[in-house]
């Protein structure tokens, strides 16, 4: 790792100061992401900003009826609310697909969101990456890209999110909450919340300089049944091939998001109003435009087989 | 142990990670920063709460918590494998939860309550897991082992408190078995692939706990 200063925040308005007012400072809350990054010199910041003293770890019911997360909640807290259970069983699930045991005690909400790629070029520092060096090129272009997105890339990067949280997330359109280094606050769809990568693969997020996530709200519950299946290599601990998050209603309507697939949670309005028409028809949706290499065309066929799953499991389902 | 001993230790302990960061190629650059006393040139006390005893510490900011523990208190039943959360070698309990002390920093852990191996039990008074371990011959080279019981350990509790996983059917109804095990430890890696008997220790202890 390389050296950096340390500090432990005393308010989400003073580390959002602090962030702005440091080039080079970064927030670190379970550090599962930025560690492992830093140890291999990729995260290279000289001023680190300890959000957990901020204690925004806490679950609370809004006025609207939805859920307001605290950004330091850890997945497994998470996962395991029982309001969350109930309610929002789709992001239950999700979170208990990812990762390990030992890494939801310690990976927070707002971190989960904010973790970067796990492209194996951007990994590389022996190989060009336009999210690590702007302008530098894409090695996974002509490279390994079996498990690379296919929807929302450019010809700059191809990099998928590696989030199952993020995708559950984004099925109940959640708004992600921030304080800037004035000490204002805004909320952000989370439709909005990632970018595609176009031209500026290094920048993933509207997040401004020094903003703060304080929390993630999710809106009123949405009733109907709720499904989220991953596909991987191993039967756990293993990121997403493809994921399907959907949310059934009883009249055969749903909303589908899904994983691994793009550089951001991917939904499609379209998608979602073929739900009464099948897997096949959702399929065709989600996946209009798609831009595939020679290894991660299967994933096409993989995001239909999987919806075929997902109905299923819904007809399955008492 | 009384603050100069532990002072000394340290010393004794940063020269030798010192040799050890110059020692490794890629990391050759950041040798002479951390001599000098990176993060601009200070340590950090921190006061971490250890099997019980309050050890206190002045660390590189960058010390990461498997390292305070090894290279600094010497407490090497925590093993480092990969050093980057994927292996679980290095698990440990902190305030009661499994984590990879190698993810996070030791100065992000004041006061917190660190439970390695070492406090889980002795080689005269083995914990259950230990002993289950020991029958069930969950293990050939051992060295995964410490983190598989702090892991396994703390697993129980996460069952214990209803906390779902993957594989749980109803997220409301959380009950133990192997399936659960299988699931729960799939942060643990064994190299030596001793997983079968490693459920069986676990399985022996989930019984006896539930008797």
């Amino acid at each position: 790792m390389r050296p950096f200063t340390f500090e432990r925040a005393t308010s989400p308005a003073q580390a959002a100061q602090a962030a702005a007012s440091l080039q080079g400072a970064r927030f670190i809350a379970g550090g599962t992401n930025l560690l492992d990054l830093m140890k291999l010199q990729i995260e290279t910041p000289t001023h680190l900003i300890d959000v957990n003293p901020l204690k925004l770890d806490r679950i609370e019911p809004t006025k609207d009826g939805g859920l307001r997360i605290g950004a330091l909640v850890r997945n497994t807290d998470l996962a395991a609310d029982k309001r969350v259970r109930r309610d929002y069983a789709v992001l239950s699930r999700a979170l208990l697909s990812g990762a390990s045991g030992q890494l939801r005690n310690k990976a927070t909400t707002a971190g989960n969101l904010l973790q970067r790629t796990r492209c194996p070029y951007f990994y590389d520092t022996t190989k060009p990456c336009n999210k690590r060096s702007p302008g530098a090129g894409c090695a996974a272009l002509e490279g390994f890209s079996r498990n690379l997105a296919i929807m929302g890339v450019s010809d700059a990067c191809i990099a998928t999110h590696p989030s199952d949280m993020a995708v559950a997330m984004r099925l109940l359109d959640a708004t992600v909450d921030v304080v800037g280094s004035d000490g204002s606050e805004r909320s952000l769809p989370i439709a909005d919340f990632h970018h595609l990568p176009g031209s500026t693969p290094h920048i993933e997020t509207a997040l401004a300089r020094g903003e703060l996530i304080v929390s993630v709200t999710l809106p009123k519950p949405l009733g109907g049944t709720h499904i989220y299946r991953k596909v991987r290599d191993r039967a756990s601990y293993a990121f997403a091939v493809v994921s399907v998050a959907a949310v059934f209603g009883k009249d055969g309507d749903g909303r589908f998001a899904f994983g691994g697939i793009a550089p951001k949670p991917w939904r499609v309005a379209f998608a979602d109003d073929a739900a009464k028409q099948g897997a096949k028809a959702v399929a065709d949706a989600a996946l209009a435009g798609a831009v595939t290499t020679r290894e991660n065309a299967f994933k096409q066929d993989l995001i239909g087989r999987t919806l075929a799953a997902v109905y299923a499991e819904q007809e399955a389902r008492p | 142990m009384a603050a100069t001993e532990i002072g000394g230790v340290t010393r004794r302990s940063m020269l030798g990670a010192g040799a050890a960061v110059l020692a490794a190629p890629a990391l050759a650059q950041t040798g002479s920063g951390a001599q000098a006393g990176a993060s601009g040139g200070t340590t950090m006390p921190v006061t971490l709460k250890v099997n019980g005893k309050a050890r206190q510490l002045n660390l590189d900011p960058r010390t990461t918590l498997l390292d305070a523990l090894r290279e600094h208190l010497h407490l090497t039943g925590s093993k480092k494998g990969c050093d980057h959360g994927q292996c679980g070698a290095c698990t440990i309990i902190v305030d009661g939860r499994r984590i990879n002390a190698c993810l996070t920093l030791a100065v992000m852990h004041e006061g917190d309550e660190i439970v390695t191996i070492e406090g889980l039990g002795t080689p005269e008074k083995l914990h259950p897991m230990q002993r289950a371990f020991v029958t069930h011959d969950g293990y050939q080279c051992g060295y995964c082992t410490p983190g598989q019981i702090c892991s396994a350990v703390a697993m129980l509790d996460e069952i214990e408190a209803g906390i779902p996983s993957h594989v749980t059917t109803d997220l409301d109804k959380v009950s133990y078995s192997d399936h659960e095990v299988r699931e729960r430890m799939s942060g643990n890696i064994c190299r030596c692939a001793a997983y079968s008997n490693i459920v069986a220790a676990i399985r022996d202890v989930a019984k006896a706990n539930a008797a």
